[in-house]
């Protein structure tokens, strides 16, 4: 490379899919100067907007933040309230509650794996390119998708802003005949799962492994979806509760979503997080597939992330047959409690990773005030850090259009919803050499 | 000739894009029917061909997203919004009844790094739209019907009716009647088929306002449940409190609040 060779890449407009987002990387020989992920989603001041409202109302206004795990918001909420009311929930409840969120893990891998991800192997701008070379493989991804949509549709109704959870279990149980309907989906889809992580695991991974923190939830006995402890890769463990003590937001000019640190520093939460740290709690069936396969976690490679989602999938389906088999729940659809005012929290596991609610309500049960911590702002400053190493290692010596296709992919390991945006990349690179 | 479509957002959660992209194997069979040109949560990017159709999603509350609305609206023959977001200023239109700065500075510390206008607009607040899908999300069931009708070069029909109707022809038993839940069924649109009350829950209209809707007599009905002056304004301050007839009853309880603490 010649000496004091000058890259000044501005991308204006990584487009708006679930976040707007620009990227500048300027460099000067083969030492970066600056490299922001910009993200400008437009603000629409959720926090502030469910001040004043009912407790009741928040599950259904929060879900709007976003449509790919809107159930993660309306879960979070009411898991925080049930905590402040003291609510026990009966066994079956439980388990549906966790059923539903194994369908909205698996539409959101999927929609990730075969729409966002899937285009990068075969080098094509978008999945809807490959209905005629690789139809098969399409079609695979949309019958797992479709068992996820079934499980949603099963306890909410649909899929995107569902409406069957409250405060207090569901508005109503499933009937017989849609259980059995979601029992033959799931089935057919652990098959597809299957032929899905072994496609993965079959595709080559550049390695770009590289030291980062993973934190996760982690439950007394299983894999991590809805409740748990937090934990870190750099040994940490502590209570939800502590969250703000350790994790703290702060605003950058070149953002609207808010950087998080835990203790200072960037941190990965999602699929692989959640593998490298509770790898150990997926049944062992699982996890000899995985093996048998070629797969290995932990990894510190986010281009394995891929894999992780796959992994997810073929999980998520079992977890749900093994609750499917115990046959179409009966009794009460939801439990009564009493409202207190108090300040409550929770955290569970969104597709994307870690997501925090943190809620004071009144009397009656008005929010007073709240605060929403979603994944993708967690994992904003470690998509900076990881893109700087990255980029390094790939080397600046690449071309353009090679750098645009790096960053993109880069990105895309992290989050479905920037990581489409990626795809447009539009780079413009000023070079003084 | 395949229609030639682009699916644009603006302000938006991407829940009603999803319809089109969670469809499964229908998604297929849809593709042979349009051609994607924009789309770019499916991946295409190509934001100034003209085409026959451009979908928009979310609503207007940047400089940027007007800009960009503009530019749609010169660049296709239709303009359809897609659900709440773009045909009335959806859930975040909440704001319009507040005072934008306070609240920027209360979810912001640094306020002065976010660009935002006072006001969550929809599409035809600002460029002709020629036909409005409400819902939120949108059904798979109302794009076909789009797509469809647009194939054979008609606009759709627009149904308006009220959600009570969808639940009277699926023989649910009404909510409000057997169990006093304040249900909006009777001034929403349908479109869902009567979901929440097949849930056993009112209807909390993210389908927006019904043709006729005669919401003087169902807040009324609401008090009669018990429901309190400030209780009322929420129900209809949720995910189309932009509308006329919402801001209506929002404005009337709003001042019974205010007298009563006067
Ligand atoms: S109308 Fe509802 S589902 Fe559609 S984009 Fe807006 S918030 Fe999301
Ligand atoms: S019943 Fe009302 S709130 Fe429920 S899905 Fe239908 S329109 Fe939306």
């Amino acid at each position: 490379m010649s000496e004091g060779r000058k890259i000044n890449l501005k991308v204006p407009f990584i487009t708006r899919v679930e976040g707007e987002g620009a990227l500048a990387l300027s460099a000067k020989g083969d030492r970066i100067d600056t490299l922001h992920l910009k993200i400008f989603e437009p603000p629409r001041l959720f926090e502030r907007f469910l001040q004043g409202k009912s407790y009741v109302e928040v599950p259904d206004l929060s879900a709007r933040i976003c449509g790919i795990c809107p159930m993660a918001y309306q879960l979070t909420s009411i898991l925080a309230f049930e905590r402040l009311f003291e609510v026990e929930l009966p066994a079956h409840l439980v388990r549906l509650r966790k059923l539903m969120n194994l369908g909205e893990w698996l539409q959101s891998h999927s929609l990730h794996i075969h729409f966002l991800a899937m285009p990068d192997v075969f080098g094509v701008d978008s999945a809807l390119q490959l209905a005629d070379s690789h139809g098969d493989l399409l079609k695979r991804g949309m019958q797992i998708q479709e068992a996820g949509n079934t499980l949603m549709r099963l306890l909410g109704g649909r899929s995107v802003h569902p409406v069957g959870l409250q405060v207090g279990g569901f508005s109503r149980l499933p009937t017989q005949n849609a259980w059995d309907n979601a029992c033959v989906q799931v089935d057919a889809a652990i098959i597809a799962a299957d032929q899905l992580l072994q496609w993965c695991a079959e595709q080559s991974v550049p390695d770009f492994s590289h030291d980062f923190v993973a934190v996760s939830l982690q439950g007394l006995e299983d894999y991590p979806i809805n409740g748990g402890d937090i934990i870190t890769s750099s040994g940490l463990s502590m209570p939800v509760d502590e969250y703000p003590q350790r994790f703290k937001e702060h605003q950058v000019s070149h953002s609207t979503a808010f950087y998080s640190l835990l203790d200072g520093k960037d941190y990965l939460v999602g699929p692989l997080a959640r593998i490298n740290l509770n790898y150990h709690r997926l049944p062992a069936s699982v996890r000899q597939r995985a093996e048998q396969l070629g797969l290995h976690f932990p990894s510190q490679n986010m281009f394995d992330s891929l894999r992780a989602r796959a992994l997810e999938c073929v999980w998520a389906l079992n977890a749900a047959r093994d609750i499917l088999k115990e046959g179409c729940p009966e009794g009460p659809a939801n439990v009564d409690y009493q409202v207190r005012a108090g300040t409550c929290c929770f955290a569970t596991e969104a597709p994307r990773g870690l997501i925090y609610h943190h809620y004071t309500l009144e009397d009656d049960g008005t929010v007073a005030n709240c605060t929403i911590i979603p994944p993708t702002s967690q994992n904003q400053a470690r998509i900076e850090q990881d893109l700087k190493q990255a980029v390094m290692a790939f080397g600046l010596d690449k071309s353009d259009l090679e750098l645009k296709h790096f960053c993109e992919q880069v990105i895309r390991n992290y989050d479905p919803c920037i990581s489409c945006s990626t795809h447009f990349l539009d780079f413009r690179i000023k070079r003084d050499n | 000739m395949a229609l030639t479509v682009a699916v644009h957002k603006l302000t938006s959660c991407s829940g009603c894009q999803l319809a089109f992209l969670n469809q499964g194997p229908a998604l297929l069979s849809l593709m042979e029917k349009v051609t994607f040109v924009h789309f770019i949560e499916a991946g295409l990017y190509d934001p100034n061909t003209p085409v026959d159709l451009a979908l928009v999603e979310g609503s207007v509350t940047t400089k940027d997203d007007l800009e960009r609305l503009k530019q749609v609206r010169a660049h296709c023959r239709y303009l359809v919004t897609m659900g709440a977001c773009a045909t009335s200023g959806g859930v975040q239109a909440l704001r319009n009844m507040a005072n934008v700065d306070v609240w920027k500075r209360a979810v912001y510390a640094r306020p002065d790094f976010i660009d935002t206008l006072a006001d969550s607009t929809p599409v035809a607040e600002h460029v002709k739209v020629d036909f409005e899908l409400w819902g939120c999300p949108v059904t798979q069931a109302q794009l076909d019907q789009l797509i469809l009708q647009l194939s054979r070069g008609v606009l759709p029909k627009d149904d308006a009716e009220k959600v009570c109707m969808a639940c009277k022809r699926a023989q649910q038993v009404c909510v409000m009647v057997t169990r006093q839940e304040p249900c909006m069924g009777p001034v929403v649109r349908t479109g869902c088929g009567a979901l929440c009350p097949s849930f056993g829950r009112g209807c909390y209209g993210c389908f927006g306002p019904s043709e006729q809707p005669n919401g003087d007599s169902l807040a009324n009905r609401f008090a009669g449940l018990g429901l309190q002056p400030e209780e009322i304004v929420q129900r209809f301050a949720g995910i189309h409190s932009h509308t006329p007839s919402h801001q209506a009853q929002i404005k009337r309880w709003q001042q019974l609040i205010v007298k009563e603490i006067e």
